[in-house]
């Protein structure tokens, strides 16, 4: 003991302090804060999206129609890249100096150290020997994906295309999508995106300071399996699929078919169309740029988007509405003497034919006008020639049981709803009561405001081939191993006609095939039972249309085709459609007695001068909207070209008036 | 007396030391196998490994340890000035023959693998000849002349190995102001060297003018309300001097003197500047590791910072990482309460020496150990500059264990024969 012994309490206290003082550091940063938990795991744990393979599409038969292909991306990590020979990097991308730089900058932007995409979507080829030379480019990486390909190139607007999301989707989807994600864009990949998809897993992997993986985090117990999209079997047959694109070559129009018993749909043709493999690719945006351009519009689907006047083919529609109705029976008989006179109107037989004494089945064979507006003054006028509103409303309901005026439900985005006028729009454009049965009157042989789609003349072909029910048509029928798509695809919908009065109708739409305006069409050994449209165009040529269904017992196919500019009905759209019926009921086809052959009508080039085809005005605004058109952006451009698209198909075949132009571009753009 | 003392010397062993110490180095073995676990040698005691060579080390200290117990005290008095002057000279044949890691010129090779550090042996051999020296028949450290002696016996390896150039061990001798305080130095040293760290931290954090007006200002209140003490009013004013002149030459310290990685160091501590990525990387990992433990750790084996060698020297500088991610707060508490309690113990040690001889050294030791632990620890959690100085008996490597173990065995053998007369 010395006099300074009182200091050992100094120098402990003095330990003691600093001592505590660390401790209480230590309980900050190891208790309070719990920031450091959350970067030690931000540091070691890599979540890896595993990605699942799309589902494949397949037709009803079980061909393949659309499935994947490994393609390879490559990616950059900038931390990690060392001087290269940038030179034979470039020439084996097939890039120059300036490109790479661009993609360099754009991957440091991204992330100085982490790996981004530098140049996507190579094909095996390239991949194969970029892979050689992979250890002389540190820092670059090959990662494997899937992309989509399409093996026999068809049916593109039924398949539609999927591309990278935008900012939009990844909101919509509540966090599931992230930048570079694929999504379906439009037709089936859109409609079923959520089933062919499938499944995302993660993976959550150990990684070291460096960031070489360590393996995975508590031994795979986070981790989820991907579970690959569903295999979608649609009703499409695609050997008739191939014909009818075939057949609708260097022409403007469509071809659906539907199966009258189930709905499925057959074949779906938009002519003109492409080669869905151009929307795949390093190619791409280039491809995609020019499909824009091109005039003719191939991303337009024309099967659901284009609003055609269905014309005379509207005519037994309108008989069996007639009938049921009890304004005619079979046996009513009309004098035609070549045209029909409503009001002060004089409306002629198609060439002024003078058809005569003629009945229902007459009249349906032999497309009498004058028979047709009768019959519609009749239904219009059953209340007095003034009270035109309600019996227009009347009519306009039993119209629209048929599937017109309306989306009939398909499984597609897009669908357009056509145009069935109702009284209030006449009352609007000629005032309460200054309008008269005589004033629509056209609407009664299917032209005026009336509008269908392909897909709703079909499904009307359907209808009649059911005698009075139709299922809502689809185009795919199986998910997976799982038959039913939707309750509704399986439910009948009756359009209020007595099975008992479709005879007479279908009797004149046998004839019209077996000595009418369609006997070119006539298939040996199958009765056919049809109706010839040739819809009035103001710009062009009319447009030829042909619906039918076929054998006329126990109907196995329901059928509409739409040849634009072509003509008559009688002429193009028949024949074409009896080509698809015939492959579809015999898988092939007979020598016709008219001698018409498959060949002539696939060399025919009927695509209209774009001078006529596009009137200037709109051709101007095409160029416009052409001109907003990015070439890789084509997710903005789509909903308004085709909305453009649509007002200008409506515009152009519509022949009645700029009033009725201006409706269906209004109609189309809603 | 003394032969009974010869007989029954291993039972005046401090056996509580010994069991502290035992207990430090089985942990400092177990973490070190934790930090630099290798898959291809999982086992402890593999000598391929840097955990297999620490318990070699462990080993060879403890058969050091027993040498040193069956030493004559009186041996280790008297060799004190011989000690000394091997350090010195070694500590010079190191500037000469050294080898050069990490910028430290602060190994000799020994051949077979194995290298020397001086500086860590310099710790015990000053500690020995400044209790050697201040033990002394009529040399009071109050005294000016003695004061110097002291503080030249402490300054010389000091200036040795500040030419390696190894601030943190340099700065390890600084430690040794709480020993010449326990002697009679006055307090005021260690409230001047307390104030001139606050000045030198508050005038690099603000600018130096506004810190001298608050200085003046506060000379002045204090003057005001004990104007009548004469002798106050002038310390206070030469105080005033005085930190005015450092404030000045932090700038130049700072700028000239210091380093640049140090003064990086000292500004990332004091938020100066921030580079997570580069220069703050270590103790950025380091927070993340202890801070990440949590209350219980991660468990042995299973801290993710330290098994995927995200904090750098994890079995050297940075042990502490370990300890505090795999066994949190719990075991961070247990490992200080440990050091708290053998550094209580050295000073209660040093206290019931009879000797002024030991109870100078223990003061030593203890001063020692405590500024290793506090600047090593404090480092990792941010609260210290980076000093790469070693956790005493826990960091991996043979010539610092063996150093803690010789400086604190010394001490264990003067205890164990304080009856006698040394």
């Amino acid at each position: 003991m010395n006099k300074f012994f009182e200091r050992r309490y100094v120098v402990t206290g003095i330990f003691l302090v600093i001592m505590i003082t660390l401790l209480g550091r230590l309980y900050y940063i190891q208790i309070v804060d719990d920031r450091y938990t959350l970067y030690a795991n931000r540091n070691v744990r890599r979540i890896e999206i595993q990605y699942p393979a799309r589902g494949p599409i397949l037709d009803r038969y079980g061909k393949i129609l659309v499935q994947n292909v490994p393609i390879y991306d490559i990616t950059v990590n900038p931390k990690e890249v060392k001087p290269f020979d940038t030179l034979a990097f470039c020439k084996l991308l097939g890039i120059d100096k300036e490109g790479f730089d661009k993609r360099m900058i754009k991957a440091i932007k991204y992330s100085p150290n982490k790996e981004s995409i530098f140049e996507k979507q190579l094909p095996f080829e390239l991949y194969a020997s970029f892979q050689e030379k992979l250890t002389e480019f540190p820092g670059f990486y090959v990662q494997r994906r899937t992309v989509r390909t399409y093996p026999d190139s068809t049916a593109a607007q039924f398949l539609g295309f999927i591309g990278e999301v935008q900012d939009r989707d990844i909101e919509r989807s509540n966090g599931y999508y992230r930048q570079g994600d694929y999504i379906g864009v439009t037709g089936v990949e859109k409609s079923y995106e959520q089933v062919l998809r499938g499944q995302r897993g993660v993976k959550i992997q150990m990684v070291d300071s460096r960031g070489i993986p360590k393996g995975s985090f508590a031994n795979g117990a986070f981790d989820t399996l991907a579970h690959p999209g569903e295999r979608l079997t649609s009703s499409l047959d695609m050997n008739l699929q191939k014909l009818g694109e075939k057949l609708m070559k260097n022409k403007l129009g469509s071809i659906v078919a539907i199966e009258p018993s189930s709905g499925e749909i057959l074949c779906y043709v938009s002519s003109p169309t492409y080669d869905p493999n151009l929307m795949v690719g390093r190619e791409r945006g280039n491809n995609a740029s020019k499909l824009y351009n091109d005039p003719y519009n191939p991303f337009f689907i024309r099967p659901i988007q284009a609003y055609y006047p269905p014309g005379s083919s509207f005519k037994p529609l309108s008989a069996l509405i007639a009938i049921q109705e009890g304004v005619i029976t079979p046996e009513t008989m009309y004098y035609c003497p070549g045209y029909y006179i409503a009001g002060n109107r004089r409306i002629p037989c198609f060439h002024g034919e003078v058809h005569g004494a003629v009945n229902l089945s007459k009249a349906v064979a032999e497309s009498c006008n004058g028979y047709f507006d009768m019959v519609f003054e009749k239904l219009i006028n059953r209340n007095g020639a003034k009270k035109t509103d309600t019996s227009f409303n009347y009519w306009r309901g039993n119209v629209a049981k048929f599937g017109l005026g309306t989306k009939l439900g398909l499984d597609m985005p897009n669908e357009g709803r056509g145009n069935l006028p109702r009284a209030s729009y006449y009352d609007k454009v000629y005032h309460k009561g200054g309008w008269r049965s005589s004033t629509v009157i056209s609407l009664g042989i299917g032209q005026g405001e009336l509008l269908a789609t392909p897909l709703q003349l079909a499904n009307i072909e359907a209808t009649i081939a059911n005698r009075g029910f139709y299922y809502k048509p689809h185009l795919i029928k199986a998910i997976g191993d799982k038959q039913v798509i939707k309750h509704e695809y399986n439910v009948k919908n009756y359009v209020g006609i007595d099975s008992q009065y479709f005879k007479p109708v279908i009797d004149g739409m046998e004839s019209v095939v077996d000595y009418g305006t369609a006997k070119g069409a006539k298939i040996p050994g199958i009765i056919m039972c049809g109706k010839t449209g040739t819809a009035q165009n103001r710009t062009g040529k009319d447009n030829s249309v042909f619906v039918a269904f076929a054998p006329r017992d126990n109907p196995k196919i329901a059928i509409a085709v739409v040849v634009e500019n072509a003509g008559q009905g009688g002429t193009w759209a028949a024949p074409i459609a009896s080509f698809i019926v015939e492959q579809y009921l015999r898988k092939s086809i007979s020598q016709r007695p008219s001698g018409i052959t498959p060949d002539y009508y696939i060399n025919a080039n009927l695509l209209p001068d774009l001078n006529i085809y596009l009137p200037e005005r709109l051709k101007e605004r095409k160029r416009d909207s052409i001109r907003s058109v990015r070439a890789d952006s084509i997710r903005k451009v789509k909903s308004d070209s085709i909305k453009k698209a649509a007002q200008l198909k409506t515009a152009n075949n519509n022949k009645s008036g700029s009033l009725s132009n201006l409706l269906a571009g209004r109609g189309a753009g809603k | 007396m003394s032969v009974n003392n010869q007989r029954s010397f291993f039972f005046n062993v401090d056996w509580l030391t010994v069991l502290l110490y035992l207990a430090l180095c089985t942990i400092g073995w177990f973490n070190i196998h934790a930090a630099v676990f290798d898959e291809k040698h999982p086992s402890i005691i593999d000598a391929s490994t840097n955990y297999g060579k620490q318990f070699i080390y462990i080993n060879v200290s403890i058969v050091v340890a027993i040498v040193i117990l069956l030493l004559e005290s009186r041996f280790l008095t008297a060799l004190a000035p011989a000690f000394y002057g091997i350090t010195v000279l070694l500590l010079i044949l190191v500037l000469v023959v050294g080898r050069n890691v990490g910028g430290n010129q602060a190994w000799i090779n020994m051949g077979g693998g194995f290298r020397l550090q001086p500086s860590e042996f310099a710790k015990f051999s000053t500690c020995l000849l400044l209790a050697r020296y201040l033990s002394s028949v009529n040399i009071k450290v109050t005294e000016l002349r003695s004061f110097l002696i002291a503080a030249a016996i402490i300054g010389f390896p000091m200036l040795l190995i500040m030419l390696q150039p190894d601030t943190g061990s340099t700065l390890v001798f600084c430690s040794l102001i709480f020993v010449l305080y326990r002697e009679g130095l006055s307090p005021y040293f260690l409230v001047i060297s307390g104030l001139l760290i606050v000045l030198f931290v508050v005038s690099l954090l603000y600018n130096p003018v506004y810190v001298i007006l608050a200085l003046v200002a506060l000379t002045a209140l204090i003057i005001f309300l004990f104007r009548r003490h004469r002798k106050l009013i002038f310390t206070m004013l030469v105080g005033l001097a005085i930190s005015v002149a450092f404030i000045f030459s932090v700038k130049f310290i700072y700028s000239h003197v210091l380093k640049p990685h140090q003064t990086e160091r000292i500004n990332i501590l004091l938020g100066i500047t921030t580079d997570l990525k580069g220069k703050g990387y270590n103790v950025n990992q380091s927070k993340i590791a202890i801070g990440s433990g949590k209350l219980w750790g991660k468990g042995y084996l299973h801290g993710t910072q330290t098994k995927y060698s995200f904090v750098p020297e994890q079995s050297t500088d940075f042990i502490f990482c370990t300890i505090g991610e795999e066994w949190g707060f719990a075991g961070s508490v247990v490992v200080i309460g440990l050091y708290l309690f053998l550094i209580l113990r050295v000073i209660y040690l040093a206290e019931r020496q009879r000797s002024p001889f030991s109870r100078i050294y223990g003061y030593g030791v203890a001063s020692v150990l405590f500024f290793h632990v506090v600047i090593n620890i404090g480092m990792t959690i941010g609260v210290v500059p980076v000093i790469g100085i070693p956790l005493p008996f826990i960091s991996y490597g043979g010539s610092s264990l063996l150093s803690f173990t010789i400086l604190l065995f010394i001490l264990v053998k003067l205890d164990s024969n304080r009856m006698g007369i040394v």
